[in-house]
């Protein structure tokens, strides 16, 4: 086993360590905030891989992430709390009846989402920049008009609620182990494709798009490749959304949640893995963390009526401030990897044990 | 090796290739020069498929390839470097050059090629770790050139490797041209540096708004009053 290989064993078992004792210790509040933490990596790593690896400007995620909330919903909920739900009209006899453990629905929220990516990709990524994000943006937009109209199988506007828990004993304790499981399986995942040869060639898509044809690579199949494993992504990540918030609809599904991931994505470095993972840790928290803005405030006996929305203003001025700072995101496309931590360190040790020498 | 037959390319209304017919024997450096904008460049993509022909032929080794999708046709074993470079600027060099070797699957003769290359270009071995992007202009085309050879080419397409470099970088740059040769890579030359070109090529062909109008032996065409007046700025 290799020196990387092993500390990525090890840093992965700390991680399980810390999960273990922040799911031991956290009030149900801050334990939700890390599973929205855990989702959001997720996400941003799946458009990142999109837009930032491969250099398509993609705005299609929520439309994604609606396809997988959705399957994954239909799929776990007993007959009986489909029957509630579709009060108005009933849901469609083969929806009706089945019930399927989460994982397998999870894979296919998934699967899903990655066949609309195909459905959607084949046509659309023949078309350049501003053309594609218009035509990906316009799709998830009439994901949320089907959604709001098909009622037979969506329920409609009315939405779903009593979603399962995340997990398989339906227990909110276990939530923690699949958002976060999923997150460093998605790490790895996007790491070993990023530094293979397809990463690669994704990069050099997104670089030069005539010089990389030139050499020989197919283009069109890298694209639609990157395309298929983001949607897949979002897909999952849709999913254990819905399963966290416990009520879905299509409102939820709209632009602005695209844009909370560009935000992420853009934040932590187009085409940075770590800077995305960072970046989406923070954000969440910050997130949170400004909802206190919302709310009324007290200054002495004067009380401030909060305005809804207030975050969202803080918030987008905080990240032009860091924008204007950091032109190209907290890690730019850099990356922090085990060569570049064991080369520092070794900086930092050398001079110690030079001084010990002498 | 290569037979090009009354080639003609249209982009829009623009009739950019007037039914140009050129030759490139096995072998051989062959040489395309001329004016800004009188289609070199578009002769170049159009051989790799990187533009729609309107009609024509371009035969290589008795197959006729016009176009065909580039993936196929660098298989074949015909490569270009293109005009400005174009390496990927925040891949660093190694990265460059593994990419050349995109289409090929035997990774041993990758590594020795990888290893000819870097003896061709030291400055890139030195390199190998640098961002492509933040290289200067002549080793960039020497990762350029590199790259290209990474994909083991039968047939070698270069447009204009010595844009913009100083009088001393072309002289490598038109060195390192021959050595390639010499390991048996036949050649097509598009160059604004006409004597140059013509010195080191078998053959030339002098493009003029997309016809040929004029082709020779390299010394002979270096000798012509013609092309000594317009290329060469010599005038008699
Ligand atoms: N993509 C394009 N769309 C429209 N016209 C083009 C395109 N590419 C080239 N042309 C036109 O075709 C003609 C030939 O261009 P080309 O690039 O082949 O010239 P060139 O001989 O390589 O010139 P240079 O020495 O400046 O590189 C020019 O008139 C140019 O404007
Ligand atoms: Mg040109």
């Amino acid at each position: 086993m290799s020196k990387k290989t092993k500390l990525t064993l090890i840093s992965i078992i700390a991680c399980i360590g810390i999960l273990f004792i922040l799911n031991s210790t956290l009030g149900s509040y801050q334990l939700r905030i890390l599973n929205l933490c855990g989702i959001y990596v997720i996400l941003a790593l799946s458009l990142n891989l999109i837009n930032g690896f491969v250099g398509l400007f993609s705005l299609g995620h929520a439309g994604f992430m609606a396809i997988g909330a959705y399957t994954s919903a239909l799929l776990t909920m007993p007959p009986e709390a489909k029957e509630m739900n579709f009060f108005l009209k009933p849901i469609v006899p083969w929806l009706a009846n089945v019930q399927l453990s989460f994982p397998i629905a999870l894979f296919m929220a998934g699967v899903l989402a990655a066949g609309a990516g195909v459905l959607i990709g084949a046509p659309v990524l023949r078309l350049k920049d501003d053309y594609l994000a218009i035509a990906t943006l316009g799709f998830s937009e009439i994901i949320r008009v089907i959604f709001t109209n098909t009622q037979s199988i969506t329920n409609g506007a009315l939405g779903i609620k009593g979603l399962p828990y995340i997990g398989i004993f339906n227990k909110a304790s276990e939530a923690i182990w699949w958002t976060w499981g999923v997150a460093i399986i998605t790490i790895i995942f996007m790491a070993l494709l990023i530094n293979g040869s397809y990463g690669r060639a994704f990069k050099a898509i997104r670089e030069d798009e005539i010089a990389a044809e030139a050499m020989g690579i197919n283009l069109f199949k890298h694209k639609l490749m990157a395309f298929v494993i983001g949607s897949f992504f979002a897909g999952i990540g849709g999913a254990l959304l819905g399963h966290l918030m416990g009520t879905i609809d299509p409102l939820m599904f709209r632009f602005l949640l695209t844009f909370n991931i560009v935000l992420i994505v853009v934040l932590g470095g187009i085409g940075s893995i770590t800077g995305s993972v960072i970046s989406a840790v923070i954000v969440t928290i910050a997130m949170e963390a400004l909802r206190v803005l919302d709310g009324d405030m007290q200054i002495g006996s004067y009380i401030i009526k909060g305005i809804p929305g207030t975050r969202m203003v803080v918030f987008s001025a905080l990240l032009m401030i860091v924008i204007i700072f950091y032109q190209r995101g907290i890690m730019g496309t850099n990356e922090f990897t085990w060569d570049w931590i064991l080369k520092r360190q070794k900086k930092i040790s050398e001079p110690l044990n030079k001084e010990k020498v002498s | 090796m290569l037979k090009i037959r009354d080639l003609n390319v249209h982009y829009g209304g623009i009739h950019a290739l007037r039914g140009i017919s050129i030759d490139v024997p096995e072998n051989k450096i062959v040489t395309l020069i001329g004016a800004n904008g009188a289609g070199k460049s578009t002769t170049l993509r159009s051989i790799m498929g990187l533009v729609k022909s309107s009609s024509g032929e371009v035969v290589y080794n008795g197959e006729n390839i016009l176009n065909k999708r580039t993936r196929d046709i660098v298989s074949k074993g015909i490569v270009m470097v293109p005009e400005g470079r174009r390496v990927f600027p925040n891949l660093n060099v190694e990265e460059n050059l593994i990419l050349g070797a995109y289409i090929r699957k035997d990774k041993e003769a990758i590594k020795k090629d990888m290893n000819f290359v870097y003896e061709l270009f030291p400055r890139l071995k030195e390199r190998k770790w640098q961002k492509a992007g933040t290289m200067s202009g002549g080793e960039q085309q020497m990762l350029a050139v590199g790259r290209a050879l990474m994909t083991k080419p039968k047939l070698l397409l270069m447009d204009e490797p010595s844009l913009g470099l100083a009088p001393l970088i072309v002289k490598d740059i038109f060195q390192i041209i021959k050595e390639i040769h010499k390991d048996g890579v036949t050649i097509l030359l598009v160059e604004q540096n006409a004597k140059a070109a013509l010195e080191i090529a078998d053959y030339g062909y002098v493009l003029e708004t997309g016809t040929i109008v004029l082709e020779g032996k390299g010394k002979d065409l270096l000798n012509n009053d013609d092309v000594q007046r317009a290329y060469l700025g010599e005038a008699k």
